[in-house]
């Protein structure tokens, strides 16, 4: 659950909600993005961000994104678990 | 100094070049006891070999950043009581399925018969609600402040929608006041610390701040890669060496200096501060967690539901509590490895991966065997 994990905004699902799928090494799910919709650090399709329990966190650069999921890859087990869990998620 | 996992880094050649300078700039015969306050960081620094790349000077010490690590028994016990109510859905994070508490764990009380659930997120927790309107869904919500406003949302969201049948059994800890209580301690004595990038990533640098000012301890937050702990490590000895105590921020492409102002904002919304909160290991500590505000009773598991509320002490034999202050290292824990094990697990270090005792089950007994067998040095 501590892991913030990357991944890239690919659409805006509910305005209001603040709700956009993110892809995150090949699975798209639903986030929060309402931790980021000001200034500098507002985020709309194609940005990447650091997700933790489906909410982006902080928006990243595409390098900082491939070198995180380097490095969670390099982690093995958690990463796969993390990943196992985000698969089941299904935020509205 | 081993090489054995310099080729594992993102660039060897930056690790090498790092390590050489850290090397230098310890002073001969001091020992450096730096201590991370994530579980994070914990995890990179065993996995990835960190402490074999450090000089025998530099101590690394694992403080009590893990969430899961840090709640006490009696809170596990009222988690359970809750789940095991007949009309209640009990939500969590993987991680605290495992979790022993005085009767087994939730993964126990499930196999006994409560609907427990694992989640990925407190949004899940929230559908599961809607989705289930003749059940009552209680999200077991823990963590530091990385967690906190995700928690804050959910909850700011369900008031919006009119869900009643949602509520919060909130143990969100913060980590500033934890901190202190180590300074305060007589157990220890630290030279600086590597701060942690993900909570800093919501509360911003600032909080550090007396930790230099009124300690005289350096603060690096750093980020999770093994060569940003390396430059975190770095920047704490270069501070010492010029007698500098300052908040760097060694994860600027990550953290703001201000942190997420919203999501301070969603947390001042929605919660305050308890008097007292305990933690394991450290004890009682005051003003460090955080309860829904009196405004969100209904949706407040602690108002809805009885819990027991009684402090439980940790079983006999686990020194977690040692471990979570940084006092011994995993591996000087009497049940360490033989009855304490992560498919066994007696305390909660051994549960989590960011737990130490399981990060130093899971590799460290490959990666720091030198530094055991030299370790520790007493300061």
């Amino acid at each position: 659950m501590c892991l913030g994990i990357p991944g890239q905004i690919v659409e805006l699902v509910d305005f209001h909600h603040h709700i956009a799928k993110a892809e995150v090494s090949g699975v798209r799910r639903n986030v929060n993005i309402g931790l980021l919709t000001e200034g500098p650090d507002a985020v709309g399709v194609g940005d990447w961000v650091l997700i933790h329990v489906g909410f982006a966190m902080s928006k990243i650069d595409e390098e900082e994104a491939r070198s995180t999921r380097e490095f969670l890859i390099s982690l093995g087990e958690p990463f796969e678990a993390e990943l196992d869990e985000l698969e089941q998620s299904s935020i509205e | 100094m081993s090489m054995r996992f310099v080729d594992e880094y993102r660039s060897g050649e930056v690790a090498k070049r790092l390590a050489a300078e850290i090397e230098e700039l310890a002073e001969p015969g001091r020992h450096y006891k730096v201590m991370e306050v994530c579980g994070g960081h914990t995890h990179s620094i065993y996995q990835h070999g960190v402490e074999d790349l450090l000089p025998p000077e530099v101590e690394l010490v694992h403080g009590p950043g893990c969430p899961v690590c840090v709640i006490p028994m009696g809170r596990q016990d009222d988690a359970i009581a809750i789940a095991e109510r007949p009309e209640v859905i009990f939500t969590t994070f993987g991680d605290m399925m495992r979790v022993p508490a005085s009767n087994g764990s939730l993964l126990d009380a499930k196999s006994r018969g409560a609907d427990v659930r694992m989640v990925y997120s407190p949004l899940d927790a929230l559908k599961i609600a809607r989705d289930n309107p003749d059940r009552q869904v209680v999200f077991f919500a823990i963590g530091f402040e990385t967690t906190t406003p995700s928690t804050a949302i959910t909850l700011l969201r369900a008031r919006a929608e009119g869900i009643r049948n949602f509520s919060l059994f909130a143990n969100h800890v913060t980590i500033i006041p934890a901190i202190r209580a180590i300074l305060d301690s007589p157990d220890l004595r630290l030279d600086g610390f590597i701060g942690p990038g993900h909570v800093a990533t919501v509360i911003g640098t600032r909080p550090f701040r007396f930790i230099a000012r009124d300690w005289q301890r350096p603060v690096v937050v750093s980020g999770f890669e093994p060569l940003d702990v390396l430059q975190g490590v770095h920047m704490v000895l270069s501070q010492l060496r010029d007698g500098r105590y300052e908040i760097e921020n060694q994860y600027s492409r990550v953290v703001r200096d201000a942190g997420n102002p919203a999501a301070m904002k969603a947390i001042g919304e929605t919660m305050e501060l308890r008097t007292t909160f305990e933690w394991r290991g450290l004890g009682f500590i005051s003003q460090s967690a955080l309860k829904l505000r009196p405004e969100f009773a209904d949706w407040d598991a602690e108002v809805l539901y009885e819990v027991p509320g009684v402090r439980v002490a940790d079983p006999k034999a686990c020194q977690c509590g040692e471990v979570l202050k940084g006092v011994i290292k995993p591996w000087e824990c009497k049940v360490f490895g033989t009855a304490c094990t992560p498919e066994h697990p007696i305390g909660t270090c051994m549960v989590s991966s960011e737990g130490a005792c399981a990060a130093y089950y899971n590799y460290g007994r490959h990666a720091g065997r030198r530094r055991r067998e030299e370790a520790p040095v007493p300061a």
